[in-house]
């Protein structure tokens, strides 16, 4: 598959012709190009929907981790002779129940997620070692390979993807006021526990359907950066997650277009693509915030100033 | 005056208590909290909890919250045992601190008072109900200037009236509070204990609000519970704080001290009361880091 995207790529050199119908037509000419438009698609949705959630429940690290948890599952896969799908799956969720057990406020939560993620990296090296093949299949996993994705693959991204949607549709708003305000989501009946968990699980999911895409390493591109960028610019849940939505397609349809007429790999473009609009968003803060601190918070610099002012007028102990 | 009849008959409102506890003894494991409380609060009256660190007044709450179970005694909330999640009590647990880079508006956390605890996504058909009631909860806390600002640049008074909104737009009967005040000027102190005091008043809520200093909240209450070495009481302010019923009924030298503007002040608990109870086990899930 991948030789057949060289061959494409390669001799018959397709260049943009700026006519939109003319170009999509061309873009979706090769089956692979239809597979991966609909994968990266299809993940784009899960991530952008899961993605906000990870970041407001500030567990981007968990999100990291289990993507190699997966990894280690994944190499498994390989090295024993089962599918690397599987075994992605498996482990990310098996990885999921264990952070989500160890709950959201613990103090050692990312120690012990540290520790675990550390493990499961030791796994893949031994794995791999067992595994004497080519190591372009530890490759594709670690930067993903959306061109060669095949059509079991589109349907296993495709049930991920409903499964996703369908629990996040259910668990929203329970799940939103778990990851605000905690202590009080508890107070009012909320399961917040069992929300904790579930959801990691559904980040295991949305992992292993994100790394057939984009691959273990970068997983941020798609899972944490657009959260980070729609937590900083939208004021009400819905609006985040519509823009989190977006902005993974955007990522994800403008590298594969780019990779088809260029030799620039598809990961490295989604990410770039990705950063690069996270720098935009956190410049435009950095423009905006004058004027805010000066309206909304004054109230606790009002605060501290004279506190400043009476603690420079205090005379120190050593001082006569 | 002080010592004329027992605290617990004071102010006991005329018809069914609220919140009633009998006998209720409280505790982690095999560690007892404090035990022997009982006590009536009726229709809107204002408690203050007041007492030393880790004496075990949030653990009062969390009962009452059926969040944690009595190790003896009853506990009624209206009439029935409590239960997690009764749509009858708003709960403002202690304020930690928000992520200043949360963009939301802080009518978000208003409307997740009311629909946070419902499963699915909601109906757009709803929105403009709920928003008429979100916008109707604000305005009784006085917070319309801010309520659409982001989360992240709120102050703490004004996250407070916000989090007040957020309990009040479910219409609980019953308000509880952990230390509200904690970490307000003076200012915001006295403005969050009168808006309070109003609510309740006018909701006709039973509100029970823990608080370190007793000073802010005196112009509103009602009664006091003082909850400290295992024990709780429960009173009017005058009858409770003073250092003859404290000192007896904790076995110690207390003195309550009063400056010109009336204002009280405790000596002789806080270094006390470490002592019966190990301070690693007292404090399990009460103080959320």
């Amino acid at each position: 598959m991948l030789s057949a995207v060289a061959h494409v790529l390669g001799s018959s050199a397709p260049s943009p012709s700026w006519n939109v119908i003319h170009d999509v037509h061309q873009l979706l000419h090769y089956a692979f190009m239809r597979h991966a438009f609909t994968a990266g698609t299809i993940v784009a949705v899960i991530a952008g929907v899961v993605g906000y959630f990870v970041v407001l429940r500030q567990s981007s690290f968990a999100a990291h981790a289990m993507s190699e948890i997966g990894f280690a599952g994944a190499s498994g896969g390989v090295a024993f002779g089962f599918s690397a799908v599987y075994g992605l799956l498996g482990m990310s969720l098996l990885g999921a129940g264990l952070i989500g057990l160890l709950g959201k406020r613990l103090r050692g939560r990312d120690a012990a997620i540290g520790s675990v993620l550390a493990f499961s990296l030791g796994l893949v090296s031994y794995f791999l070692t067992r595994y004497k093949g080519n190591a372009s299949g530890a490759f594709s996993l670690l930067f993903g390979e959306i061109l060669g994705i095949s059509v079991r693959d589109v349907w296993v991204i495709a049930i991920s993807g409903i499964v996703t949607l369908a629990v996040m549709a259910a668990v929203y708003r329970p799940l939103l006021f778990a990851s605000l305000d905690e202590d009080v989501a508890e107070a009012r009946g909320v399961p917040v526990r069992a929300l904790s968990i579930g959801f990691f699980l559904i980040v295991a999911v949305a992992v292993t359907a994100a790394v057939q895409v984009v691959g273990v390493l970068l997983i941020f591109s798609l899972l944490v950066v657009p959260g980070a960028i729609a937590e900083r610019l939208c004021r009400t849940p819905g609006r985040a997650v519509a823009l989190c939505v977006a902005a993974s397609l955007v990522f994800v349809w403008s590298g594969l277009s780019i990779t088809y007429y260029t030799k620039f790999p598809v990961g490295f473009l989604i990410t770039a693509l990705a950063f690069a609009s996270y720098i935009v968003v956190r410049l435009l803060e950095v423009a905006r915030r004058p004027s805010r601190t000066t309206g909304a918070s004054h109230g606790t610099a009002a605060a501290v100033v004279p506190a400043l002012g009476s603690l420079a007028g205090v005379p120190q102990p050593g001082e006569r | 005056m002080a010592n004329a009849r027992p605290a617990d008959d004071v102010g006991t409102m005329s018809d069914r208590p609220l919140i009633a506890l009998r006998d209720v003894a409280a505790g982690y494991g095999r560690v007892a909290v404090w035990d022997d409380a009982t006590l009536d609060i009726g229709r809107g009256e204002f408690v203050a909890v007041l007492g030393p660190n880790g004496s075990g007044k949030t653990t009062l709450l969390r009962i009452l919250l059926g969040l944690l179970r009595p190790t003896a005694g009853t506990v009624s909330i209206l009439g029935r045992p409590p239960r997690r999640g009764n749509p009858a009590i708003g709960y403002v647990p202690q304020r930690r601190p928000v992520d200043p880079e949360l963009r939301l508006a802080g009518t978000e956390l208003v409307k997740l008072g009311l629909t946070g605890s419902r499963w699915g996504t909601g109906l757009p058909g709803g929105a403009a109900r709920l928003r008429r009631r979100v916008d109707e909860a604000v305005t009784a806390v006085g917070a319309e200037a801010y309520a659409d600002h982001p989360i992240g640049t709120l102050s703490g008074g004004e996250l407070q009236r916000l989090a007040l909104a957020q309990t009040i737009v479910g219409d609980p009967e019953i308000l509880l509070l952990d230390e509200p005040l904690a970490s307000l000027d003076v200012r915001n102190q006295v403005g969050i204990a009168h808006l309070v005091a109003t609510l309740a008043s006018s909701r006709g809520m039973a509100v029970m609000l823990i608080a370190h200093d007793v000073n802010p909240l005196l112009p509103v209450l009602d009664r006091v519970i003082y909850v400290a070495r295992g024990k709780l009481t429960i009173g009017r302010p005058d009858d409770v704080i003073t250092s003859a019923h404290l000192s007896r009924l904790y076995d110690a030298n207390v003195e309550v001290l009063r400056d010109s503007h009336g204002r009280m002040f405790v000596v002789g608990l806080d270094d006390e009361v470490a002592h019966p109870h190990p301070p690693t086990v007292e404090r399990p899930r009460m103080d959320p880091c």
